[in-house]
């Protein structure tokens, strides 16, 4: 039988860190025994230019080194972005869409044009209130763990106090998880 | 799933930057810009932060990357440094001088696209370039093997029996960059695995004096050849033993070439690096509807031990080789070269050449099963090149 990789397409600007945030997402998972992948898409690097970026999570060793086609996760975390075709690429009505907009989930919902799961979390304004930088990467995991389950809380926050609490201050590490917990608490959903 | 302890999500280039932290070599000289890999910027780290004791020589070329390290190594240190793509490709004057010296450096080579046009992405073309000078060439499917390959290199080169250099090849990007779990051991298992370095004939014995590298013509260069030619014989059987001895501190098995769903199978796939796992991936999905398949994957690709080939391939119906490089107007090099161990199979296999993924073209499993399909209607033709996920 082969394997059920659970896959991730993060859609960007460079320079928002979604390659970070996919790389904190696989350190998450591996953190709950999970296998992980987490690569980026390179083209010619320019801040501001549409960026991808994927994570695989598994039970099992993942084999598997293709870029990913049919994501079960869709993440946005730059809704200007919202209408480029690229988002909506290879998706099934399963695919779960999980969008850093201060838009309602309908708004969302229209611009994708998709059937299935829309999520949105406005997590730069929490990232600003929080941590007081523009920074939705934390909040973005809290989302996640909360919509797809495949990380919990307790394993972001654990990575984040192990990696951030190398560089920053207590205060800092702090704020983090309380736009982790935040972006946990206030996903919204349809369906 | 147990705890591991050392279990990491690293890249490609943080696995291997870990293991020549773990080594700890005397030298290590690397160009330090573009097209540099990230396995030299993490190593800088280790030698600013004091962590190694390792001579580090950023210089003005991989040329000069190159040739530091073959004056280090002749002198009796254990010399590493790492590239990719056009800084092989700089290099590749005083790669043959470091294979024709018998300088066991080891060098971790991120493969990528040669130019032009400008191409940063995977491909093997930088790596078949350097097939025939004389380095020994593993190649590694994901981060663990690029870590795993990297120990067993600097044993291999360095064993009295082998004196060679071996490049560590592994894929760009989708390896090099890519963040995936690795395993590491631990320092104190790696630093007895690894030993001391058995210094031959170094330069800076002054009491017994040597010559690297003289003016050697019609005389005795093609004696000087042939001891090359001798010294890759014995790489199989060195190589067999120091996997061995891997396996019993790591627990994971390494051979000449990675066989898997083989045993009954009637088409089995080639490939080198990381295409190899979604063709694993592949072959489970048609193994499902019912088809015989398999792959096998060389982790020795030069010296290229072809016999084990034959026995795996003989009486098989077809066989389908994927090349990432190309050898324009010819054969790709892995397709020429299990064809030609075809030669003297008594039950040949139908064979059919695939090119792909040139430039870092994305390879799917869907490119790879239509290849298994022309397979199953034994449409394959010895004679002809196909591609994969290309435009006409």
């Amino acid at each position: 039988m082969p394997a059920k990789y659970f896959e991730f397409r993060w859609h960007a600007r460079a320079g928002q860190g979604a390659k970070s945030a996919s790389q904190m997402l696989a350190e998450a998972a591996l953190e709950m025994g999970k296998y992980v992948q987490s690569f980026p898409e390179y083209g010619a690097e320019r801040t501001g230019a549409p960026m991808k970026a994927f994570n695989r999570i598994a039970d099992v060793p993942i084999l598997v080194h293709s870029s990913v086609e049919n994501p079960d996760v869709v993440i946005v975390i730059d809704d200007t972005m919202l209408g480029n075709p690229d988002l909506v690429a290879g998706v099934r009505d399963g695919t779960i869409f999980i969008v850093n907009t201060t838009k309602d989930v309908d708004f969302v919902k229209t611009k994708l044009g998709v059937k299935g799961k829309v999520c949105v979390i406005p997590a730069t304004d929490i990232a600003l209130e929080e941590i007081k930088r523009g920074i939705p990467n934390t909040v973005m995991l809290g989302a996640i763990a909360n919509v797809t389950g495949v990380i919990t809380l307790e394993s972001v926050e654990e990575r984040i106090r192990k990696t951030f609490g190398k560089k920053f201050s207590e205060e800092v590490v702090e704020a983090n998880v309380r736009a982790l917990r935040r972006g946990f608490e206030e996903v919204k959903c349809n369906g | 799933m147990p705890e591991v302890k050392n279990r990491q999500a690293v890249t490609g280039a943080q696995a291997i930057a870990n293991a020549m932290r773990q080594i700890n070599p005397d030298v290590v000289a690397a160009y330090p810009i573009t097209p540099q890999t990230p396995v030299v910027e993490y190593f800088a780290q280790y030698v600013a932060d004091g962590v190694v004791d390792t001579e580090m020589i950023p210089v003005e070329s991989e040329h000069s990357a190159m040739s530091a390290v073959v004056g280090a190594a002749a002198a009796g240190a254990r010399a590493m440094t790492a590239t990719a793509a056009n800084g092989l490709a700089l290099m590749h004057e005083i790669v043959y001088i470091a294979a024709s010296s018998r300088l066991p450096i080891v060098m971790p080579v991120a493969n990528r696209a040669l130019s032009g046009p400008i191409n940063i992405h995977c491909d093997h073309s930088d790596a078949m370039a350097e097939r025939d000078s004389g380095w020994i060439q593993l190649w590694a499917e994901n981060a663990q093997e690029a870590y795993d390959l990297t120990l067993i290199a600097l044993r291999l080169g360095e064993h009295e029996d082998v004196r060679l250099p071996v490049m560590i090849n592994f894929d760009g990007f989708i390896i090099s960059h890519g963040v995936e779990v690795v395993d590491f051991l631990d320092d104190e298992v790696v630093k007895k695995f690894v030993g001391e370095p058995k210094v031959k004939y170094p330069l800076l014995d002054v009491d017994n004096p040597v010559t690297y590298g003289p003016l050697d013509l019609y005389d005795y260069y093609f004696e000087h050849k042939r001891q090359q030619i001798e010294a890759m014989k014995h790489v199989e059987r060195v190589y067999k033993e120091i996997v061995d001895e891997f396996e019993k501190i790591s627990g994971r098995r390494y051979d000449i070439f990675d066989k898997y769903m083989v045993d009954d199978a009637e088409y089995i796939m080639i490939a080198l690096g990381s295409t190899a796992g979604t063709i694993k991936y592949t072959v489970d999905l048609l193994r499902e509807q019912g088809h015989k398949v398999g792959i096998v994957k060389p982790w020795v690709f030069r010296p290229f031990l072809k016999k084990e080939l034959q026995e795996v391939l003989n009486g098989r119906k077809a066989v389908i080789v994927l090349d990432r490089s190309a050898s324009f107007g010819a054969e790709a090099p892995l397709y020429e070269a299990v064809k030609s161990a075809l030669f003297n199979v008594e039950n040949k296999p139908l064979i059919g050449s695939y090119v792909y993924g040139l430039g870092g073209r994305d390879i799917k499993v869907e490119y790879i099963k239509q290849a298994f399909e022309d397979a199953f209607a034994g449409n394959l033709n010895p004679d002809e090149e196909r591609y994969l996920g290309l435009r006409e």
